[in-house]
């Protein structure tokens, strides 16, 4: 932990696109649930009624932030399990009219995994490349559509590098289809970054989550616009849900819907600063010798997102460095995963190993200042150098 | 498929471990070493470049440089510290395992870690055995 140059200590977390701090309405908002309006939503006493109300009301505040009807809405624990639900769910549902999907390689793994479980059960999954910056290449979707596709997915904005994806135009080559193909779309690392409109976009499923957007964490949504013939892929008593069995997470509903309407309450002005602060920050940071911005420039990246390679610097060793400054950030480097490989994303932009061990993921949140931004800028070109001057990786030569 | 459902995604390092990555005593270059060894590959995230200084028989100084993790930087520190001062013979008798324990255990995934900075020195070793045989026995 350091000191700023008023002794405060300084904690400067760069890392809202793994989490982000709960939003203090969103906190207020719950707190009552736990204790006092504790009632399960199924039972129709005072408490139950109150809470089922509470559910309905962040329904109406999730539906209102991606143009869907409230009904359209339902809880999860977050948008891995939305991701699951829909992908499974549709393709179960479906598997008589064809058993083919399409997605990218660029995806979740909450995505790709499931994709690959399919894949075992008898699916046919086809993953589309991206070009250098990682924009999904439209004319090969268009190339794979069979007779026997049922399911595209694609995220609107790609979680590492910040690209955003043409999901528009993707809905509009899918609308344009004699058999009808669903469109999931996991839009969990652009809620709040991009406006999300499901009827723009022609998603029929669309999977998010409130921890990304200063809600709580262990809360999400699926969007599963009507008449989508879907499967639920856990079994158990229905509660509000028959898509999603068990009790609700009332608490955490709660706050998701705060946390909503606080997102469309702000977003003009957090993505107006967000996009503000990442343009600073990646102006500063492309000044460090043999550094290299991945992912796409302006108003096609996320307002949020700086992705950079430092080369002949490995990024674990730069997280943790970064976290000695009260830095908190995230790394593409496949040390600091269980796995040994470099990120999947980074790969597929043709990024080389090497390089992508070296790379370090800003991610911007509601609360971010300019003057985090500077610290941040003041402390970055200093480690860099330092990991330099120890590493027998010279960056001329990556 | 099955999977192993003890595993946990999240990295936990010990405190002496993460107190030889924030302050490392053995990094950096030397100069005019007896003899210099490279392992690992920048493509797979980790590699390190060995330097030691041999007298007698006996290694009176050894540095490294490292590209890669807090484990990476700690292991390689801690194998140095491990065999400065030793002669050659007693340096060749370390193993992996004392390495690890030197740092207060190591997560299963960073063994490879230990290994590297292991086969380091003893490709170092086996260079500085090959100079000296080469150099024959008033060498």
């Amino acid at each position: 932990m350091s000191y700023n140059s008023l002794g405060a200590r300084v904690r400067v977390y760069l890392d809202n696109g793994t989490t982000t701090p709960v939003a203090r309405e969103v906190l207020d908002a719950m707190l009552p649930y736990f204790t006092e309006k504790f009632g399960h939503p199924v039972f129709p006493y005072s408490l139950g009624l109150e809470a089922a109300e509470a559910v309905e009301r962040s329904q109406r505040a999730v539906a209102g932030t991606i143009n869907a009807k409230p009904e359209e809405i339902i809880f999860t624990s977050g948008a891995t399990q939305s991701n699951d639900m829909a992908i499974r769910g549709v393709a179960y549902a479906n598997r008589h009219r064809g058993r083919h999907i399409i997605t990218t390689k660029v995806e979740n793994p909450s995505v790709l995994r499931v994709c690959e479980r399919l894949e075992r059960e008898g699916f046919k999954v086809d993953y589309l490349p991206v070009d250098s910056e990682g924009f999904v290449d439209t004319a090969e979707l268009e190339r794979k559509l069979t007779e026997e596709t049922i399911l595209v997915s694609v995220a609107n904005v790609n979680d590492e590098i910040g690209t955003i994806e043409p999901v528009e135009e993707i809905g509009e080559i899918l609308r344009g289809r004699r058999e009808k193909i669903y469109f999931h779309v996991n839009a969990a690392a652009g809620y709040g970054k991009v406006r999300i409109d499901v009827k723009k976009m022609g998603a029929d499923l669309l999977s998010l989550s409130a921890h990304k957007v200063h809600g709580p964490k262990g809360v999400g949504a699926l969007f599963v616009a009507e008449e989508t013939p879907i499967e639920p892929v856990s079994y158990g008593y229905i509660s509000l849900f028959k898509l999603r069995p068990g009790t609700e997470n009332v608490p955490g509903i709660v706050g998701f819907g705060r946390a909503a309407e606080l997102m469309a309450e702000n977003f003009d002005r957090d993505v107006s600063c967000m996009r503000r602060l990442r343009d600073k920050l990646m102006a500063g940071l492309e000044e460090i010798p043999y550094t290299v911005i991945n992912g796409p420039r302006g108003d096609k990246r996320s307002p949020a997102n700086v992705s950079c390679s430092f080369k002949g610097v490995e990024g674990e060793s730069m997280m943790l460095h970064l976290d000695l400054h009260g830095i908190s950030v995230a790394t593409g480097s496949a040390c600091s995963t269980t796995k040994l490989e470099p990120s999947h994303v980074l790969t597929a932009i043709g990024v080389k190993a090497a390089v992508a061990h070296g790379t370090i993921r800003f991610t911007l949140g509601r609360y971010n200042t300019e003057e985090e931004i500077d610290y941040t800028l003041s402390v970055v070109p200093r480690v860099v150098e330092q990991l330099r001057r120890i590493s027998p990786v010279k960056p001329e030569q990556l | 498929m099955t999977v192993d459902y003890t595993e946990r995604g999240m990295l936990k390092y010990s405190e002496k471990l993460l107190e030889r990555f924030r302050n490392p005593k053995n990094i950096g270059e030397m100069e005019n070493p007896t003899v210099v060894a490279e392992e690992g590959d920048p493509q797979c995230g980790d590699m390190f470049r060995m330097f030691l200084k041999i007298e007698n028989d006996r290694i009176v100084d050894a540095r490294f440089l490292s590209f890669g993790c807090a484990a990476n930087i700690a292991t390689g520190d801690v194998t140095v510290d491990l065999i400065k001062g030793k002669t050659v013979d007693e340096a060749e008798k370390l193993q992996i395992k004392e390495i690890a324990e030197a740092l207060g255990g190591l997560p299963a995934i960073k063994m490879h870690c230990a290994v590297l900075s292991y086969k380091t020195l003893k490709k170092a070793l086996a260079e500085y055995r090959k100079t000296r045989s080469g150099a024959g026995p008033q060498g």
